[in-house]
Parts: structure tokens; C-alpha cells; sequence
């Protein structure tokens, strides 16, 4: 679309039109009050554009950029490297598309690519059906959740969380709970070297509609899913597994394989960059296709046109909000469509064998960096097993600790208790994550800077 | 056995009691190809004018309501598969649920098949 901007004349003469002496006429209907007259309060004025580039470029110096640090932090969002082929590829014309590109007649390109992700994903979880993405991880674990009682016929009406699930996630889930008759059962996390499971297990009964358990877990453990999804299904209650690593899913077996009826998760280590938080993307998938009625978010299928060539459209519309509101699945109809692109390109250029590489070498590394840090005195290694994230005990409050390491420009971590505000029990852990972007040297930086600090 | 019909377009054969309800021939036509058909649970108890079912077309979805109260007693399964009977034989095959009737009274107001073709003539 091209902006055209207006004149004077151009304005009067619509004003004239509609018979209005003047823009604020247009407004009468709100009353005076509401109306904002003036410039807004603290909203500087405009200025050239060179001179917000200052400072904007100033600002940007009080940062310390993931890149100009060893750099650590994982817990949901993790530092990959995103190959230049991806920026470029995800930039061709052929990608443009109109707001809303899915008529089938006009925008076979987005649909065949969304089919192309969808089918990654699916294989990636080990499920039979993912839908086109979500928003983010913690929005599809919402969604998840609401399925599940969706498959429940809304007569089951216990959640129960995993203490070991992401907090921002169960966050999310409590605060859309609110609006639904779902009552949401969560437990504080422990710091055990492997996750609790037999105490999770006890926590489901008759009126559970699902368990959401994280793989890897919060703290970088490995639940043994396929024990949680027989204790599930005995009661009649779905398990839905949450991933915030994509990457580590080419190294351990996958949710589906393992019993996982839902498999939800965040797709930002492919492709998409940490973008200061945001946006990120949602991951979708049942591992039963008959499920796929219940599933919330769009869906692309493969069908042939009336000459019999292939062709993509959207499918089983009805779920979707834009058609029967009241009884949509979500009311979320839009998906992630550029973060999506961006995994799908990702993925491709990666294929199978190199998304196990680079899982490979996320592993070497993490452990490099696990068996270096656990001969710093003062630190203690909690994990018995492990994919690129780990949590270590330090011999002190470990939020003021990554505090003192920036100062030395290392970002050693997420600690526990900016996770987990309030819970004094872990306030000396701290999740390391490393991943293919970390060096050994970065890795020596950390563990001297741990030792200086701990002395 | 007598047949009855609905202004939303419903049939409803009565057979000592049960009654057997699913979509007229006209509501199928109306549709296009059904893709989906949503069955309640057998035992659940339903009161007249309330959602019972829900058919789907391709880009279309509709509710079907009970034309009269009672309790589901039996579902047609063979919609799971083939949703497309509904189309190819909605008023006999193409059933979708038997529920037990109660008050007799509640077919009073209900059209006859002759009514039934007047008012869809109407439309």
C-alpha cells in the first residue's frame, strides 16, 4: 500500500462532503472528557529522525548485548545461531502476503509452507496432527489445558501442574483459569536431581483432565514421561508435555513416542532469534488424530483441486472463532505465520541429520560446561541428567551473584529465585544454559569469574 | 409409527417410547455436503429447544436442538465414519439420536408431513 498523504484542500473538501466544519467535529459523540487535548503526558515531542538514531544508539549502549557477554541464559529462551540464509530466505517476495493469506485460490505459497511446518512439528513432537502455531510456548500450554477439558466434556475439572513446569507457563495458565470453571493445581518445584514423578503421580485422580509436565523440565531434568502417561491414562486424564528446546528434541526421544496426547511447546530456538523476548512462536500437536476436532488454531490440509492437482487450504474451519464464536475452540484464530516461516526455512536447511548434530553438539558442550563449573568450589551440579540446561547450587544467593557477574560482562544464568520469586528454598540455584553459540572459552570466563566470586 | 417434523427443520418418528430424531431432506440440501456430525453422550438428559447435536459442512456449522425433552438413549455411530449418510439418506439411515419421550403432550405444535411441506414450500 502506498501512503499518500493528504493537503489542506484534500481535507476540506471531504469535510465538505460529509457536510463538517472541521476534524473535531467528527468526535462529538465522545464526550469532552475523554478527549485528549494537548500532547500526551511524558511523550517527548517528535524529532528528526537522525537525532532519535542518537538516541536510540545511546540507550542501546547501557545494554549488554547477548553477543558481547558469555552468555548463559536459557530458561525458555535460548541463544542459537539463526544461519544468514534464514533472514534472507524468509525475506523473498514469494513470502509477502496480504493480512490475512489464506484463500486458497490467492495464497497457495503461505498455505504449502504452513503445511510444510506443520508436518515438521508433528514429526519433531512425535504426533500425528500440529496445527499452523500459536503465539508463544506458555499460550499454547493454555490452550493445551483447555483442550484437554474440551476432551473431557468439561466433567473433569482438575489441572495438575508439574512443580517443575516453567512458572511464567503455569502463570499464564492460572490467570486464563480464571474465566473457565478449570481448577488449576500447581506445587512449588524441588531441588532434587531427578524430577519428582512418583509425587506427581500421587497428585492426579478421577477428576483430572490433564497433567502438564515439562521435558526437559525448569531445571533441565528428564521426567520419565511414558511412567506419567500410564499413571494418566489409568485415570482417565490426558498428559500434555511442554518443550521450551526444540533443539534438544534431536537428541532424546520425543513427547508422542512416550505416551504424550498433547505436546505443546516454544519453537524460538529454530530460526527465530531471542528478538528481546518477543515475538515468539507457539508449537502445537495432538499425537491422536482423533483429536484434531478439539484442537484449537488453524489448520492447513493437502487436497486436490478440481483438475486433480495438489493443492493446500485451511481445514476443519468450524473450530475457528470467525465461524461459530460461541462455540470456537479458542478464541485465538491467528497463528505466528513470519516466526513460523522462520523455524520451517531453519529446519529445512537443518534437515534431520543436522538438527542432530547440532542437538550433539549442544550436549557436548553443556557437559564441557557441567563437569568444568562442578570443580568450582562452592558449586555444586544438581542435575543426574541433562540436555544443554542445568542447575547448579552456589554457595551463596545466586541472584546477587549473576548481579556481580555482569559487571564482568558474564550473564551466568538465570537464578531460581528471579524465577520463582519468594521461594527462599532455592535461592542459591541457578539454571546455566549452553548451547552452540558458547565457546570453552566462554565457558573458563564463567567457571574464574564463579571462582573469584566465591572465594 | 408416526412421524413428526420441526420448524427447525427435524423429523421425529415415535415408536412406543422412543423417539428417533435426525434432519429433514430439506435441511441436508440447505447444508451441502456434511463433513461432521457432533452425537450428545448416551444418559444425558436434555430439555426441549436445547443443543442435542452439531452438523458441519465444510465452512459451516449448525446446532441441532432436541424437538422435545428426555434422555439420549441410544447414538447412530455409523455417522463417526460416513457423516455423509445424512446427505445421502437423511430421513432414514442418516438418524442421529433415540431419546425417551415422557410427556406426549410435547408433540402438540409439531407439523405432520403434509404441514411440514407447506411450510418448507413457504420459505
Amino acid at each position: 500500500m502506498r501512503y499518500l498523504p493528504l493537503t489542506d484542500t484534500d481535507r476540506s473538501a471531504m469535510l465538505d462532503v460529509i457536510g463538517a466544519a472541521d476534524i473535531d467535529s467528527l468526535f462529538v459523540d465522545v464526550p469532552e472528557e475523554a478527549r485528549l487535548s494537548g500532547p500526551i503526558e511524558g511523550l517527548p515531542m517528535h524529532a528528526s529522525e537522525m537525532a532519535v538514531e542518537k538516541h536510540m544508539r545511546r540507550l542501546s549502549k547501557k545494554n549488554l548485548a547477548a553477543a558481547d557477554a558469555a552468555f548463559f541464559l536459557g530458561a525458555g529462551a535460548y541463544k542459537h545461531h539463526v544461519p544468514a540464509s534464514v533472514d534472507h530466505i524468509i525475506q523473498r517476495g514469494e513470502f509477502l502476503t496480504a493480512y490475512t493469506p489464506y484463500q486458497p485460490e490467492i495464497a497457495q505459497g503461505t498455505l504449502q509452507m504452513l503445511f510444510e511446518f506443520q508436518t515438521q512439528v508433528a514429526r519433531l513432537y512425535g504426533c500425528a496432527v500440529a496445527n499452523a502455531s500459536m503465539y508463544d510456548g506458555s499460550t499454547a500450554c493454555w490452550e493445551a489445558v483447555a483442550m484437554a477439558s474440551r476432551v473431557a466434556r468439561g466433567k473433569k475439572r482438575k489441572v495438575v501442574l508439574s512443580g517443575a513446569l516453567h512458572p511464567h507457563y503455569a502463570e499464564v495458565v492460572k490467570t486464563m483459569a480464571k474465566f473457565t470453571e478449570d481448577e488449576i493445581a500447581s506445587a512449588p518445584p524441588s531441588l532434587t536431581p531427578a524430577p519428582d514423578d512418583d509425587g506427581l503421580i500421587a497428585r492426579i485422580d478421577e477428576d483430572t483432565s490433564c497433567v502438564v509436565v515439562q521435558y526437559p523440565d525448569i531445571l533441565g531434568r528428564l521426567p520419565d514421561l511414558a511412567r506419567i502417561a500410564d499413571a494418566a491414562h489409568e485415570k482417565g486424564a490426558l498428559l500434555i508435555a511442554v518443550n521450551t528446546e526444540p533443539v534438544a528434541l534431536g537428541a532424546i526421544k520425543s513427547p508422542g513416542e512416550l505416551g504424550a496426547d498433547i505436546v505443546v511447546g516454544e519453537g524460538q530456538s529454530i530460526g527465530v532469534g531471542l528478538n528481546f523476548g518477543g515475538p515468539y512462536l507457539g508449537l502445537f500437536a495432538v499425537r491422536d488424530e482423533k483429536h484434531v476436532r478439539m484442537m484449537p488454531g488453524r489448520l492447513c490440509g493437502e487436497t486436490v483441486d478440481a483438475e486433480g492437482k495438489r493443492g493446500f487450504v485451511l481445514t476443519l474451519s468450524t473450530r475457528e472463532q470467525h465461524i461459530r464464536r460461541e462455540k470456537a475452540t479458542s478464541n485465538i484464530c491467528t497463528n505466528s505465520g513470519l516466526c513460523a516461516l522462520a523455524f520451517s526455512v531453519h529446519m529445512t536447511l537443518l534437515g534431520e541429520k543436522g538438527l542432530r548434530a547440532l542437538a550433539t553438539e549442544n550436549h557436548r558442550l553443556a557437559c564441557l560446561a557441567a563437569d568444568r563449573l562442578a570443580k568450582v568450589p562452592g558449586v555444586k551440579l544438581l542435575n543426574e541428567a541433562f540436555f544443554n540446561e542445568f542447575t547448579v547450587l552456589l554457595d551463596g544467593d545466586a541472584r546477587q551473584i549473576v548481579r556481580d557477574l555482569t559487571k564482568q560482562n558474564v550473564l551466568a544464568g538465570v537464578s531460581l529465585g528471579r524465577l520463582f520469586p519468594g521461594n527462599e528454598g532455592l535461592s542459591n540455584g541457578l539454571l546455566v544454559a549452553v548451547t552452540e553459540t558458547t565457546t570453552e572459552e566462554d565457558i573458563e570466563t564463567l567457571a574464574s569469574a564463579l571462582e573469584e566470586v566465591l572465594a | 409409527m408416526a412421524r413428526y417434523f420441526t420448524d427447525e427443520h427435524e423429523w421425529i418418528d415415535v415408536e412406543g417410547d422412543l423417539a428417533t430424531v435426525g434432519i429433514t431432506d430439506y435441511a441436508q440440501e440447505q447444508l451441502g455436503d456434511i463433513v461432521f456430525v457432533e452425537l450428545p453422550d448416551v444418559g444425558t438428559v436434555i430439555d426441549k429447544g436445547k443443543d442435542a447435536a452439531v452438523v458441519e459442512s465444510v465452512k459451516a456449522a449448525s446446532d441441532v436442538y432436541a424437538p422435545i425433552s428426555g434422555e439420549i438413549m441410544e447414538t447412530n455411530d455409523a455417522l463417526e465414519d460416513d457423516p455423509a449418510l445424512v446427505n445421502t439418506s437423511p430421513e432414514e439411515n442418516g438418524w442421529f439420536f433415540k431419546m425417551t419421550i415422557g410427556d406426549k403432550s410435547q408433540f402438540e405444535g409439531l407439523m405432520d408431513a403434509a404441514a411440514y411441506k407447506s411450510f418448507c414450500d413457504g420459505l
